[in-house]
């Protein structure tokens, strides 16, 4: 047996494509990851057309504000809600077991769904800014754009590692995408995301700080801040947003389970106990 | 001697809380040969292929697959070795072979992809997504998967539970397929006539412990010498049943309506029960005196396990070591 084992890096690189590949085989997952917040853009812009909102201690058009926050939104739902769900149904319907079986290392496996999930939010995120600088103008700070490029990848790595940790306390697959939801859509809220937070009470805006999303969302729209000039880069807000990703990773590697939960879908084939034969009557 | 066989078990135990899922199996598997565990749901079966296959942890016992401590499981052992298990899924939106392809690239020794199709009878599906397919062609897929890697041991769960007859007679065809390949196999099953139909050699288990081991032949030859006489049991014949059963030379018993007495005497016992029921005017309905079916058999050593365990496992044939 002369034969080695594939190297990692080519497993992975296989794993990224065929994840990749799963997503866009269903394409109402595809279209809520990447044409749903594209569609809160169209009808901001539609809505508030070229008014002005009072955002980030500044005023700026409506879309100038919304086009940096909703590219980092879709980004957080190709990480965050699509790992999350799309990794505890996949454990519920076995598939987790099934790659246990082989030989593929299980950092492999993750490591694919992770870097998947990072590039269906670059391919999200660039959608939405493409038509928001070409739709309606939206300035870029292209000084920012370095500082913004890191700030991505902290963001969606740090999200990708919470939606790990999302999958590993989701009791089943069935309740992981009400659980997505039900985190991640009031969190945006007070994240500048929907409505800028500014006005809001202190004690709103400080559950805003404290969790990962607004320091993303705020590191990331620098770059788009026509009011800003050069390289923006802000190690705070790196460190805020990176240190959810460590306690994401830890959650994931205390409680993930690669075997279906107790009672799910894929436990149901069982034959009678035991046969009795049939005589001759 | 461990390091020739394939397998091999000794003073295996596993709890689950109070319950004692495995409890002291001891077997061996030689390469190329096709062994199977028998026995009904919740006798230990799962659980000690789960333990042999690296997904469960052991609480007493050795244990060697293939040289290695499965629960040491490294990507080297995962590569020899093939598993089919119970309740696992498949990419719902991806075609058969992209699936097998996938899985397949994990291992040192891919085996082509339409080679594997053909041999588990998917060939012309290869295209098709998965969730299009059947019961049946589902559990064809996880045994391509279970044997892209061309692995020395593959173990299968329960193959063919939830088969229509047909789909489980194909299945078996293309398990002793597979025994022309050399290829090591551990089945488990709750079906007697699959375990005659595939293995070699037969561990029949109940409450994590073994009642029986030895080929198929033997486990018939040494097991089917009684004799059957059944007959439904009469009504009104309660409470005058004792004297009956005391007289038989043969072991009787009442189950579901019906009296089931196994002797080596059947002409001397059928006197006896039919001048019983003479004596009382019962009539003796459905009859019959029949030799028993291996199922009877396998039956027969489950009803029989609770005494049969004291005495430890009731080996059956010369062959076993």
């Amino acid at each position: 047996m002369a034969e080695s084992l594939p190297s990692p890096l080519r497993l992975l690189v296989r794993q990224v494509g065929y994840q990749n590949r799963k997503f866009r085989r269903v394409p109402v997952a595809a279209f809520f990851t990447l044409a749903f917040p594209l569609i809160f853009l169209l009808l901001f812009g539609t809505i508030y057309g070229d008014g002005e909102i009072f955002a980030r201690g500044h005023l700026m058009k409506f879309t100038q504000f919304y086009a940096p926050g909703l590219a980092v939104f879709t980004a957080v739902s190709a990480t965050y809600t699509n790992i999350g769900i799309s990794t505890a149904i996949d454990r519920d319907e076995g598939i987790l077991r099934r790659v246990r079986s082989t030989p593929l290392p299980r950092w492999v496996y993750l490591g694919g769904v992770v870097t998947s999930g990072v590039s269906i939010a670059l391919v999200g995120a660039l959608i939405m800014l493409f038509v928001g600088i070409g739709l309606y103008g939206v300035e870029v700070n292209v000084g920012g754009l370095p500082a913004a490029a890191t700030t991505f990848l902290v963001g969606t790595g740090s999200f990708a590692m919470l939606g790990l940790a999302l999958a590993a306390l989701a009791p089943s697959g069935q309740s992981s995408p009400a659980l997505a939801n039900a985190t991640i859509l009031p969190v945006a809220f007070v994240s500048d995301v929907f409505i800028p937070i500014g006005d809001a009470p202190g004690w709103l805006r400080f559950i805003g700080n404290v969790l990962p999303l607004k320091p993303f969302v705020e590191a990331f729209s620098n770059a788009f801040d026509p009011f800003q000039a050069g390289s923006m880069w802000d190690l705070t807000l790196l460190v805020r947003i990176g240190a959810w990703g460590m306690f994401g990773a830890l959650v994931a590697a205390w409680r993930f389970r690669w075997d279906p939960s107790v009672g799910s879908a894929g436990r149901r084939r069982r034959g009678p106990l035991v046969r009795r034969s049939q005589s001759i009557s | 001697m461990p390091s020739s066989s394939a397998l091999t078990v000794s003073g295996l135990g596993k709890s689950y809380g109070d319950v004692r899922a495995v409890d002291g199996l001891s077997f061996h598997v030689e390469p190329g040969e096709v062994f199977a565990l028998l026995g009904p749901n919740g006798a230990g079966k799962s659980t000690t292929v789960e333990i042999l296959e690296g997904h469960r942890t052991r609480d007493v016992g050795t244990v060697e697959v293939l040289g290695c401590d499965p629960e040491l499981a490294s990507a080297a052992f995962r590569d020899r070795v093939g598993i089919v298990l119970q309740e696992v899924g498949i990419e719902r939106e991806l075609t058969v072979r992209e699936v097998v392809a996938h899985y397949g690239a994990c291992y040192s020794r891919c085996r082509p992809v339409d080679e594997v199709l053909e041999l588990v009878g998917l060939d012309g599906l290869g295209d098709r997504r998965t969730h299009q397919l059947s019961g049946g062609q589902k559990r064809r897929i996880d045994l391509a998967l279970g044997l892209i890697g061309d692995p020395e041991l593959l173990f299968l769960d329960e193959p063919t539970t939830g088969f229509d007859p047909s789909a489980r007679r194909q299945a078996w065809e293309m398990v002793d397929g597979l025994r022309t390949l050399g290829t090591t196999i551990v089945l488990t099953s709750h079906y007697m006539d699959e375990v005659q139909a595939l293995a070699d050699r037969v561990l029949v288990i109940a409450g994590g412990r073994a009642v029986a081991e030895g080929t198929p032949d033997e486990l018939r030859g040494s097991m089917v010498r009684g004799t059957s006489i059944r007959t439904r049991f009469p009504v009104g014949a309660e409470g005058t049943v004792e004297g009956l059963l005391g007289g038989l030379s043969g072991r009787a018993r009442v189950l579901g309506g019906r009296l089931e007495v196994r002797t080596e005497e059947p002409t001397a016992d059928l006197h006896r029960l039919t001048t019983w029921a003479l004596d009382r005017g019962l009539e003796l309905e459905d009859l019959e005196v029949v030799r028993p079916t291996l199922e009877d058999v396998y039956l027969g050593l489950l009803d029989d396990y609770p005494e049969s365990v004291e005495d430890g496992v009731a080996h059956i044939g010369p062959s076993d070591g």
